[in-house]
């Protein structure tokens, strides 16, 4: 077991250094001199002179790389340009909020697409399979931000009953906190809830033919202990795992999401970035992103070895 | 020929694919005959017709500086198609040949481009996106791009996964036994059989690249005003939302309606070219 964690972890090695290779190399795509990109409205040579030095981009692009992944090793992912503090004071700041946002999304995801999954299975053929497969294309193929939109049409400025946009800390105030993420958190899941229905349904539809479904019903047990005891046991475990491969989805989600929402978050950040040319955040938020997506996609891997004896050996 | 006339046989027998498949054409047909179909100028503004709400003059409304929201719809059609379409060309392009030499190579090479496609898999594909789109630079053929780029190793993990298992056929031994270098096996045995896999998945793909693209056209970093398409219509409506809420409603439904399609047919394709694998 701890053999093939630690396998897995070698194996994360290499992808990690082409995901920063990758992430370093974005800033190469810059037209023209880098250093007067970083200086902005300065034009004083001496500056961009010192810019150059403090960058070291007076150095090979090896050489730079090097710089940089040593400065990302020790925690220092760079300044933000615009607001003048380090990228991971600004990392830490958003990323609680796009957290509560992502898990609030993947648990609308969860409920909807696995029960929805279940039951479109065991009715297979029936009306309720039919209406279940419609839901699920309609999840996968409504754009968020146009899901977005038009909730904040009908439960905001028509009905009322949500704000349209904004955000509240659950530690300032649960409730106020909660209104202002069930929508987003909602408009988040959409997607994922679509594509778990489908997986579901499908994993769900090979354990009820299996021979140890066909068994346990021979032994006389009832519809409701088969599905659920049985079945649903063994469908769920390829569903969770993708369920945790799908928070990738819930981070690009998010980045439209919080926009929409004005929510304060990982999305806005990088969004804000853009356009306010301060690439080192965007670099940053991208290489915490995908480290967050490797460490999920690892842990997914062993919780699987963990539920599933027969990988163990 | 024949199996392509039983695939297209069992294709229409799919409700839901030829569904998909008409309104993709239809989609196609008004991007290209936009100048025919449209009933206006969309770029021609109206100060006398600012935010009017569907009526038989505009049968879509009008938005915010009274420019005709049918006409705009229509020629949004043409940056959708072409980002679906382009996208996932440079995606193939660019995917197909390295998946081919990863399968075909192994060894080093393979797990060289292998670690490199995890990686590009690894960060969230809007995320990455919009990262190059920032980099290139905001327009319609760098969000192009950008989303060719971040489609690709999805490309290159799926032919890289179809050779390894081909490899071992009886026809490609046989190629092999006869003395064909590899490049010849992998471009005249190989990638013939892996077609249709490439069909399917990059319907689908034409779907999320459509959504990409209207994603970074809301964010701004897709085609530029004053050119139509839809995600930008969707960011200018959402100031407008209370009193014009149909500038919200159309250029939604367009995109909703052509990625369901596309869908739709890269589902009924899988099912077609797989019987085995029918629901």
């Amino acid at each position: 077991m701890l053999t093939l964690v630690g396998k897995r972890l070698l194996q994360l090695l290499p992808t990690l250094v082409f995901v920063s290779a990758i992430i370093f190399g974005l800033q190469q795509l810059l037209p023209g001199d880098p250093a007067l990109v970083m200086a902005g409205e300065e034009h004083d040579p001496v500056v961009i002179q010192q810019i150059r030095q403090q960058y070291h981009l007076d150095q090979p692009i090896p050489v730079q790389y090097l710089y940089w992944v040593r400065g990302v090793l020790s925690g220092d992912l760079g300044e933000s340009m615009r607001l003048k503090v380090p990228v991971l004071d600004l990392v830490a700041q958003k990323l609680p909020v796009t957290l509560q946002l992502a898990v609030m999304a993947m648990a609308f995801a969860l409920v909807i697409g696995v029960s929805a999954g279940v039951l479109s299975a065991v009715k297979r053929g029936t009306w309720i399979d039919g209406l279940v497969n419609v839901v699920s294309l309609w999840g996968i193929s409504t754009p968020n931000f146009w899901l977005g939109i038009m909730f904040i049409l009908v439960f905001a400025v028509n009905l009322g009953w949500l704000p349209a946009s904004g955000y509240v800390s659950p530690w300032e105030d649960w409730r106020q906190s909660l209104a202002t993420t069930v929508m987003p958190a909602f408009v988040l899941g959409n997607s994922i809830a679509g594509v778990l229905m489908r997986h579901t349904r499908s994993a769900m539809l090979q354990a009820l033919g299996s021979d140890y479904v066909r068994t346990a019903r021979a032994k006389g047990l009832g519809g409701a202990a088969v599905v659920l005891k049985h079945a649903m046991r063994n469908a769920l475990t390829p569903v969770i795992t993708l369920g945790a491969l799908e928070f990738g989805t819930l981070l690009s989600g998010a980045v439209l999401t919080e926009q929409i929402f004005t929510i304060p978050g990982f999305g806005k950040l990088v969004v804000d970035a853009v356009f306010n040319r301060d690439y080192a955040v965007v670099q940053g938020v991208v290489l915490v992103t995908a480290t967050i997506y490797l460490v999920l996609n690892l842990l997914a891997d062993v919780g699987y070895i963990l539920v599933n004896p027969r990988l163990r050996a | 020929m024949r199996e392509t006339r039983r695939v297209w046989q069992r294709l229409r027998a799919r409700r839901g694919a030829m569904a998909g498949l008409a309104v993709l054409g239809l989609v196609a047909a008004l991007a290209v005959f936009a100048p025919l179909a449209a009933p206006y100028d969309p770029a021609l503004q109206s100060w006398s017709a600012v935010r009017k709400p569907p009526s038989l003059l505009h049968l879509f409304g009008t938005d915010e500086v009274g420019r005709d929201l049918l006409a705009r719809v229509i020629y949004g059609a043409r940056a959708s198609l072409l980002a679906g379409v382009t996208s996932v060309g440079i995606a193939l392009g660019i995917g197909v040949p390295i998946g081919l030499l990863a399968g075909t190579a192994g060894g080093l090479v393979d797990g060289f481009i292998s670690r490199f496609t995890d990686a590009l898999l690894a960060c969230p594909f809007l995320i990455l996106a919009i990262a190059l789109a920032a980099f290139l630079g905001p327009s319609l053929s760098n969000a192009m791009i950008a989303i060719g780029v971040t489609a690709t190793p999805i490309f290159i993990r799926l032919t890289r996964g179809q050779v390894l298992q081909i490899r071992a056929e009886d026809y490609v031994e046989a190629a092999r036994a006869v003395g064909n270098p590899g490049w010849r096996i992998a471009v005249r045995h190989i990638l013939p059989n892996i077609l249709p896999q490439l069909l399917v998945q990059s319907t689908l793909t034409v779907a999320t690249a459509i959504i990409a693209e209207a994603s970074l056209s809301f964010l701004g970093l897709g085609q530029q005003p004053p050119a139509p398409s839809w995600g930008s219509m969707l960011n200018a409506a959402q100031r407008f939302l209370g009193n014009a809420p149909w500038m919200a409603l159309w250029p939604g439904l367009a995109i909703f309606a052509t990625v369901l399609s596309a869908n739709l047919l890269g589902d009924g394709l899988r099912d077609a070219l797989d019987p085995r694998a029918q629901r």
